[in-house]
């Protein structure tokens, strides 16, 4: 308790002075603590500090000794973008246990996830917008996302944490009015997202404070691992949705959007940014053709297997959640529960390389590099 | 007995002229704290308070008021306790001290004197040395930053807005702003429109756009509130203060962003005076007329405040140091050329 | 150069079948287990071979097998030039359990590796900054072993129900 006490006068007459940005501060998006040391504003060094939200997802998934039990807990991991969580995990254990899913469950899965993977970008697009000031964006957005929140809420029945799919199907059929739900919510998003540009991406003080801040080169990002928007917004065009297909995404024609350093240095924040926003576009596009190749007649559940119990053996399955490549490294050991399951978040991975891109921006950079990384402090600590 | 009514009848009328401008203050304080929630709502497309008192919800700041009377008034440990607790006074009594010379209206104004304009710009810059009073007295490293910030700002726009105000003082020739206000009366300028100092000159519609950029640096409004930025600050040099003593900045800054408006009004646009001459004029209609513009330039800045995003510090500097105050002087002498010709 | 069976061969002409082998369960994935002295040496030899070019290093994760009473390292990784994945493990005995770290050669290895020693207890020799990064810095043992017993109190807090 002492040196926290007189950190001041240890530290007086010294250049360089070191605060605590966290964990209770309005824009670390969570728990998240980062210590910062100072020369002024300028920052020169930063020390992320994790681990405020640890639930013991592994220890939990090897304990609970039942695979299916395990998808509740991928819902918390990264509570924004539950549905993307649950498709990789249903994903992966399908693959261990080799099940073919019938068509209407796939495109329903793709569907409700691209619908997530909206309402997760417009949370991330809002709140970055929020850190930098603009308040009236975040809820803008909002006023959408709540849109697709009613969907799913119709759907599962919950609003942020799904428990939808299960393995090989779903939890239980759509609703009848679903397809003119979603795709009436396509057609009155559409004109918001260019009212979104008008307003925040293409506003002058957000692209003065957003360009050239944050610049993560190509080949830092590939050492880093970066993945997902973040890894798209240095010009790489690499989506798992394309790169290595999984669920029905091969059937869909969509772009993958990248940076291009169009308002500063390639690979900055705003790249970054717009990435998420371009995004949105695609998602719609994957959304409509789902929708036209969506079988009506089906049961849901049909595939689910009573008893889930792969062979041993281990897998590595990874897909594209909002925030990037999400990994589930399971190990079987031929029991009713997994042996070891590992999740390999995106957030995690993004977190670590803020360090490598912060050092001598100023403290109201760090908001922006934060925000633009787009970081969901569950996922982090699981 | 004489001698002591000799005493009485100054102080009583001194004491008069003081709570006018603090009754004006404190019932605007309390409207435009609720009016800005509401324009925030409106502008975000919600209802903003609406359920104390009924109608729109109009006693959300007493509510509020009521409740940060009765919070418990925090010092932190290490703080140096009687500048934490004077800074939010002296912050308040520095705004509340400018309205002195402020013309309400034809028949009303504070104080009479001559250097009404000099004297505004001393008083307010007490301001900066309260923020630095209270963000250095808190002992926070947020708090810190922010009132470092808060000091570099307000030190840099007060050369923009005090060369802007000089400007007009060119024009009108005098810095008793009831003088100023006078001379803006009539309707001569193409036979219908006032002789609001900012239809005398086209360069003063210049002056009064690098004025209004600065007062909004002066004001911490967005897009300069950087000293409070809540994102990246916490809230600045406020962090450590609760109850009361908050509310205290929060008025200030409030009545500050008042002052300046009402600066802007007398300078540019007529002050008192009605835009229709003879129409709707004298001392009651005048202060209709003064704050009714004097509240429209306060509701532009909660517009832009909840429409814009904020500067960084270093972008700041340069909009201060590298755009505005070359323009302010630019603008000064064309200004002054103008007057010389015309 | 995408199939771990070749790729496997092809480590075997570079390092020789010293410890490298392959294998598979009964379902999922193959992988190539190496051993641990020269695993950083391997790594290596996978970013930069200009036939493999293993750019990315997607996931590490420390697994305990108690059966075996080893402590073993998967790292998945990727190559998006040739579109390839692989796995590979290491395993160290429970008593003994270091292995070189790969931070130098891929960074994000940095908190992977911080997770797998905190979770799992494997030293990582030549990490930069080996430290707890998800439990507390004096909590006691690492939560993942299979053996793991939750410490009754942490800082005089009950930490069970």
């Amino acid at each position: 308790m002492n040196d926290i006490m007189n950190i001041t006068t240890k530290e007086a007459g010294k250049r360089e002075m070191t605060i605590n940005m966290g964990p209770q501060h309005p824009s670390t998006h969570g728990v998240l603590r980062l210590e910062l040391v100072l020369d002024g504003e300028i920052i020169t060094d930063v020390r992320p500090n994790i681990g405020y939200l640890h639930r013991c997802f592994e220890k939990y998934a090897e304990e609970v000794g039942d695979y299916s039990k395990v998808i509740p807990y991928t819902d918390r991991m990264d509570y924004v973008s539950a549905m993307n969580q649950e498709h990789g995990y249903v994903t992966a254990m399908e693959r261990m246990l080799e099940i073919e899913v019938p068509e209407r469950v796939e495109y329903i899965r793709v569907i409700v996830a691209e619908m997530q993977r909206i309402a997760s970008h417009l949370l991330g697009i809002g709140a970055f917008g929020l850190d930098l000031g603009a308040f009236t964006p975040f809820l803008y957005l909002f006023t959408e996302r709540e849109k697709i929140l009613n969907i799913f809420e119709k759907v599962s029945g919950a609003r942020l944490l799904y428990n939808y799919m299960t393995v090989g199907g779903l939890m239980r059929d759509v609703p009848e009015d679903f397809k003119t739900d979603v795709a009436e919510f396509v057609k009155t998003f559409r004109p918001k997202i260019k009212e979104l540009n008008d307003l925040l991406s293409y506003n002058k003080i957000f692209i003065q404070r957003t360009a050239d801040v944050g610049v993560l080169p190509e080949k830092v990002a590939f050492n880093y691992a970066a993945s997902g928007p973040v890894l798209r917004g240095s010009g790489v065009k690499w989506d798992l949705r394309k790169n290595d297909p999984y669920s029905i995404y091969d059937r869909f024609d969509f772009e993958i959007p990248v940076g291009s350093g169009e308002m500063g240095t390639l690979g900055d924040s705003w790249d970054r940014y717009i990435v998420r926003v371009r995004e949105l576009e695609q998602s719609l596009r994957i959304i409509e053709q789902a929708l036209d190749g969506m079988p009506d007649e089906g049961d849901v559940t049909e595939a689910a297997p009573k008893r889930i119990r792969p062979k041993a053996g281990e897998m590595y399955v990874r897909t594209e959640t909002p925030r990037g490549e999400l990994g589930y490294y399971i190990i079987s050991d031929n029991k009713g529960g997994p042996y070891r399951v590992k999740a390999r978040a995106p957030s995690f991975v993004h977190l670590s390389l803020l360090r490598a891109i912060s050092r001598g921006h100023l403290i109201a950079d760090m908001i922006a590099i934060v925000g633009s990384i787009d970081i969901v402090l569950g996922e982090v600590d699981r | 007995m004489s001698e002591l009514l000799g005493i009485i009848g100054p102080a009583s009328a001194i004491l008069v002229h003081a709570l006018i401008p603090l009754t004006i203050i404190l019932v605007y304080a309390l409207a435009a704290i609720w009016g800005e929630r509401k324009i925030a709502g409106f502008i975000q497309d919600r209802l903003g308070p609406h359920r104390v008192g009924g109608w729109h919800g109009w006693a959300q700041s007493i509510a509020d008021l009521l409740k940060l009377l009765q919070k418990e008034d925090i010092i932190p440990t290490d703080a140096s306790r009687f500048l934490y607790k004077f800074a939010p006074f002296m912050m308040f009594t520095a705004s509340y001290a400018a309205f002195a010379i402020i013309p309400f209206s034809s028949g009303y104004i504070g104080s009479m004197i001559n250097i009404g304009v000099f004297y505004l710009l001393a008083v307010t810059s007490l301001l900066t040395i309260s923020v630095i009073m209270g963000g250095w007295a808190s002992n926070n490293k947020w708090s810190l930053i922010g009132s470092m910030r808060s000091a570099a700002q307000m030190v840099s726009y007060e050369v923009p807005t005090i060369a802007s105000v000089l400007t007009v003082v060119i024009v009108a020739g005098s810095l008793n702003l009831m003088t100023v206000t006078e001379l803006q009366s009539g309707n001569d300028i193409l036979g219908f429109l006032p002789n609001w100092f900012i239809f005398q000159n086209p360069f003063l519609i210049i002056t009064f756009i690098i004025f209004f950029i600065s007062i909004l640096a002066e004001a911490h409004r967005v897009p300069f509130d950087l000293p409070e930025s809540e994102s990246e600050l916490v809230a600045g040099y406020q962090t450590e203060y609760s109850g009361m003593r908050w509310a205290m900045f929060m008025l200030a800054e409030y009545a500050d962003m008042l002052l300046l408006s009402l600066l802007g009004v007398t300078l540019f646009f007529g002050g008192w005076n009605s835009p229709f001459g003879e129409f709707m004029a004298g001392p009651i209609w005048g202060f209709f007329w003064f704050m009714g513009k004097g509240l429209f330039l306060v509701v532009i800045m909660m517009w832009i405040r909840w429409t814009l995003p904020r500067y960084r510090v270093d972008q700041l500097m340069h909009i201060c140091w590298g755009i505005l105050i070359p323009a302010s002087f630019v603008n000064l002498i064309l200004v002054a050329l103008w007057e010389v010709i015309f | 150069m995408k199939e771990p069976k070749e790729i496997f061969e092809y480590l075997i002409k570079e390092f020789g079948e010293d410890g490298i082998h392959f294998e598979t369960g009964d379902t999922g994935e193959p992988w190539i287990e190496v051993p641990a002295g020269n695993v950083k040496e391997i790594m290596k030899f996978l970013r930069d071979d200009f036939q493999l070019k293993f750019n990315v290093l997607m996931c590490l994760s420390g697994v305990h097998y108690a059966s075996e009473a080893a402590l073993g390292v998967t790292y998945h990784i990727n190559s998006t030039v040739n579109s390839a994945k692989l796995a590979l493990k290491v395993k160290v005995p429970e008593e003994d359990p270091v292995i070189p770290s790969v931070e130098s050669i891929w960074k994000t290895a940095n908190w992977h590796e911080r997770e797998a020693y905190d979770m799992v207890g494997i030293h990582f020799k030549n990490h930069p900054d080996l430290r707890r990064i998800l439990t507390a810095e004096d909590w006691e043992g690492h939560p993942l072993r299979k053996d793991y017993v939750q410490q009754e109190f942490y800082q005089g807090i009950p930490t069970g129900e």
